[in-house]
């Protein structure tokens, strides 16, 4: 397997303006790699709903992106206070967000399974009280 | 249509973007859930919205969407209106409420191009 091409980026977990900043840049970076525009939507939007979730329910993260040939990997870790029930978080609808968020246009409980419509693998690595890993994998030529 | 003609019909004021008014958009979605846009939208053109925050724009600028529509005479900052800059998309804004103004892009032949 090629090396990957690694991107890092600290998630701002008290500003929910600047939320998404990662995501827009890994989505120039991935134009400027001249990847399949599908390919880079899916990546920038399952990217950017957990950017947005690490935001409104983590304090803010890390999300590390490794780019490879046939597959772009996307890591994003918290230490927020974790997901009890994942099957519970992964159904349609279900948000444990503040009005505040829904206020914003968030908190539909769409998030996570939107993350894992939008990709080929998604893996959630959770403990309460200590925080939460997500990977996610979105092949190249699939689809 | 194009984002001119878009503009005419809503008597809309154009905020950024001008140089995009020659572009065509066959699609629109009107919603302040950002959370739908991002789970439900696939190629469409333009978002009408009567939500104000940057990440309407962000939304927008994942979607691949080119212009979003502020609904209602709801003013967007001017942070919002650099990121819009920055990412090629339009921002118009309108007296119209989202009804009306999705309405009368609709009856103009903007449709909604539903994927399931």
């Amino acid at each position: 397997m090629n090396d990957a091409l690694t991107f890092h980026f600290d998630v701002d977990g008290e500003n929910f303006v600047s939320a998404g900043q990662a995501s827009v840049q890994v989505k120039k970076n991935l134009r400027e790699l001249g990847f399949p525009p599908e390919v880079i939507r899916r990546v920038s939007i399952a990217m950017y709903e957990g950017e947005i979730n690490m935001v409104i329910h983590a304090g803010g993260g890390e999300a590390d992106v490794d780019v490879f040939e046939d597959r772009i990997v996307i890591v994003l870790t918290d230490r927020g206070p974790g997901i009890p029930d994942i099957d519970l978080a992964m159904q349609e609808g279900y948000s444990t967000a503040t009005d505040r968020v829904r206020s914003l246009g968030f908190g539909a409980g769409m998030g996570l399974p939107n993350m894992k419509r939008y990709t080929d693998e998604m893996r959630i690595d959770s403990t309460v009280g200590k925080g939460t890993v997500i990977t996610m994998s979105i092949l190249v030529n699939n689809r | 249509m194009t984002i001119a003609e878009l503009r005419d019909l809503l008597d809309a004021e154009v905020l950024c973007g001008g140089e995009l008014l020659d572009r065509d958009i066959h699609s629109a979605c009107g919603s302040d859930m950002m959370s739908d846009v991002l789970a439900y939208v696939k190629d469409q053109a333009v978002l009408l919205t009567g939500l104000v925050n940057s990440q309407v724009i962000r939304t927008a600028e994942m979607m691949d969407m080119i212009c979003v529509v502020f609904v209602r005479s709801k003013r967007p900052t001017f942070e919002m209106l650099t990121i819009a800059e920055d990412s090629g998309i339009a921002v118009l804004a309108t007296k119209m409420r989202m009804y009306e103004a999705c309405g009368t892009l609709y009856a103009n032949g903007l449709g909604a191009n539903h994927t399931p």
